[in-house]
């Protein structure tokens, strides 16, 4: 029980959400935390089911459970059997196990199919004030809401489908400020690996952040999702962003949000969700957005980064002994050679999607360089584009950026993870370098031997035309 | 999950910091539905020349005779970053790894651990460096004794802290979900005083 004391403490936007989700907190143990919204895709929830099934028990709540197929599918067909063997049995497996377990699917060719961290915000699945948990570590995505949200393990993913519940350690805090506005033409994703730039790949491991600040109440809902979706890039467990007014009017009306009365008292309660004045956190960082320039990763972390008009580093910028060691071993995996330009690099794919990058906000913005361009696709680039889901592939077709994107020599693809994460056959070759809007840089992450560079959608579909990568800011302004 | 007492084994040092989830299982083999038949593939494209798999890196540690049989992991910080994929420590599991000693985990990674049993042990920097050392001169066997958190080898001991609850479901290898399903009267009076758009 809480005391008086305690509830007249400022407390944390997490520790608010914390405490309303306690169901059994006892000496001795982790803490048990209620899930409200628990999403689950083909790949890591097989064993847990299968793992139900062998102890006979049930799910707890199949209506707060919901499931899509986006990893392992193929981005030209929307047949199960189109992404191989291997694909269609996780899929198929799937589609068995939602319906002996009464859980709603999202499957191939369904209108409310996407990428899981695309349709949970955009179907009002994704709520303020809730815990939801996935099999996926980018699931920090829905912090942008105002939700606690986190990545799970697959025997997490089964406690949390026979209990609807999970122990959790708490996390510290941590607030990121960014003060100010950003320059023109700086975008969700130059912010978050400007943040992960200063705080290291692990910079906030054990932590739960919190953005803040004008430059982050300024971001659409979408540009948040952007920003809360790479937390786990700096090793937080989740991100975190207080809704507020942009955050209702996002979600006001979409198919699963509570409507009439319900919508009413929620909008009440989820006003409450922010930290109070005062609020102590265990760490504090605070950047100026003004300082914020295009960024991209150079190696094979996300915290190898850049800005555009920078320089590849030279292991001898690195005073820390692993540092210095991480830096000779990307540089050697990426082919790059310490002081070059960053603008001299050519690349030989461009990938616009991923739950980073594949909204229609995202869309819209690469194909308004496309159009400033007006040029083609470089012949020494193949360019796909991923829409995140089946509704924002027929929005942006709606728009027509499918055509703007398709007559300038870009694919336009189907809604799925493709080469985020190179599950299906979107997987680059060995030594291929590609200008990528998702996530992770890791070795061999777009395809064994892949050189991935993670920048904005407007970089990439830049880069795309000119084959190198560009300053896109100046060089564009002078040519508009 | 099995019970985790004590255990002896051979250490093998992986000098790698950030050791991300795609180095330790690549997507290509998680399109299985069971949770094992991943040990053939742990570290594939560094413990491999070729894409299938047939040739082996004779420059990969854990390819060096030496380490062969190896049932201890020695890393270095923010050991299993990145994805939430259980595969990569159920192949470590299933490879013969008991411990992973390192100077820090990405958080999901160690959930994952703890939740299968494969003891993920965290020790200082300055120890770290020291074992390091050890492990790459010469043949290195640690003993873990879970009860008292402690990491012992030929000449010292190294304490260790573990969560107390995480410890205990270790040692006793508990079923997790049996053990909260007990507790369902608990989940049923929360569920009762929700707001209704929860």
């Amino acid at each position: 029980m809480t005391t008086t004391t305690q509830n007249t403490m400022p407390t944390t936007l997490y520790d608010k959400l914390w405490q309303q989700h306690i169901v059994e907190e006892k000496a001795g143990e982790t803490p048990l935390l209620f899930v409200d919204r628990h999403l689950i895709h083909e790949v890591t929830s097989p064993q847990a089911f299968a793992s139900l099934k062998h102890h006979n028990r049930p799910v707890r709540h199949p209506e707060r459970t919901i499931a899509t197929m986006d990893h392992n599918i193929s981005t030209r067909s929307i047949k199960i059997d189109a992404a191989g063997e291997g694909a269609a049995n996780q899929l198929r497996t799937l589609e068995r196990n939602c319906q002996e377990f009464g859980v709603q699917l999202f499957g191939m060719g369904h209108k409310n199919q996407g990428i899981v961290h695309v349709i949970g915000p955009e179907l009002g699945l994704t709520l303020p004030g809730t815990i939801i948990v996935c099999g996926d570590s980018h699931t920090a995505t829905h912090g942008a809401m105002g939700a606690l949200a986190f990545g799970i393990g697959t025997s997490e993913v089964e406690h949390v489908l026979a209990t609807q519940t999970l122990r959790q350690t708490k996390a510290k805090t941590m607030k990121i400020e960014v003060k100010g506005h950003v320059g023109v033409g700086i975008s969700a994703k130059d912010i978050i690996l400007a943040i992960i730039g200063k705080t290291g790949s692990a910079g906030a491991t054990g932590y739960v952040v919190e953005y803040c600040g004008e430059a982050i109440q300024a971001l659409s809902m979408e540009e948040r999702m952007t920003v809360c979706n790479m937390s786990i890039e700096f090793g937080a467990k989740a991100g975190l962003i207080a809704p507020d007014k942009t955050t209702f009017d996002y979600l006001e009306g979409k198919e699963f949000a509570p409507k009439g009365e319900t919508w009413t008292q929620a909008v009440a309660d989820w006003s409450q969700l922010k930290s109070d004045d005062g609020a102590e956190f265990d760490t504090v960082l605070t950047v100026e957005a003004k300082d914020i320039k295009t960024q991209i990763t150079w190696g094979t972390t996300p915290g190898q980064v850049t800005s555009v008009d920078g320089f590849v580093p030279s292991p001898d910028d690195f005073s820390d002994t692993i540092e210095k060691e991480s830096c000779v071993k990307a540089l050697a995996y990426m082919g790059l050679v310490a002081g070059t330009k960053i603008t001299d690099i050519e690349i030989t794919n461009v990938f616009i999607g991923s739950c980073t990058n594949s909204r229609i906000e995202d869309l819209r913005a690469a194909a308004g360089v496309v159009e400033r361009f007006g040029k083609k696709v470089s012949d020494k680039v193949t360019a796909i584009v991923v829409p995140g889901s089946y509704r924002v592939k027929e929005q942006a077709e709606a728009e027509g950026l499918d055509k703007v994107f398709s007559q300038a020599g870009f694919e336009w693809r189907l809604p799925g993870c493709s080469m985020c994460l190179g599950m299906n056959d979107d997987r680059l070759k060995e030594g291929e370098r590609c200008a990528s809007t998702s996530n992770r840089n890791f070795e061999g992450r777009q395809g064994r031997g892949s050189r991935t560079h993670l920048v904005s959608p407007e970089l990439a579909a830049a880069s795309a035309i000119t084959g190198h990568f560009i300053d896109l800011n100046n060089d564009l302004n002078k040519k508009a | 999950m099995e019970k985790f007492n004590t255990h002896t084994g051979l250490v093998v040092p992986l000098d790698i910091a950030n050791v991300d989830t795609d180095a330790i299982i690549p997507k290509q083999f998680l399109q299985k539905t069971t949770r094992t038949g991943f040990a053939q593939h742990l570290f594939h494209d560094w413990r491999y020349l070729d894409f299938e798999g047939t040739q082996a890196n004779p420059k990969f540690i854990l390819n060096e005779p030496q380490y062969k049989g190896a049932s201890i992991l020695l890393a270095r910080e923010n050991f299993g970053c990145g994805s939430s994929r259980e595969h990569a420590p159920w192949s470590l599991q299933e490879y013969g790894f008991k411990v992973i000693i390192a100077p820090s985990f990405a958080d999901i990674f160690y959930g994952n651990c703890i939740n299968i049993g494969l003891v993920p042990i965290i020790l200082p920097e300055a120890q770290i460096n020291d074992l390091f050392m050890q492990a790459e001169n010469a043949e290195l066997e640690l003993t873990v004794e879970l009860v008292n958190n402690k990491l012992i080898s030929q000449h010292t001991t190294y304490d260790f802290s573990l969560d107390k609850f995480h410890q205990y479901c270790l040692e006793q290898g508990i079923d997790s979900v049996g053990w909260t399903l007990e507790k369902l009267d608990i989940i049923k009076s929360y569920e009762a005083k929700m707001p209704a758009w929860q």
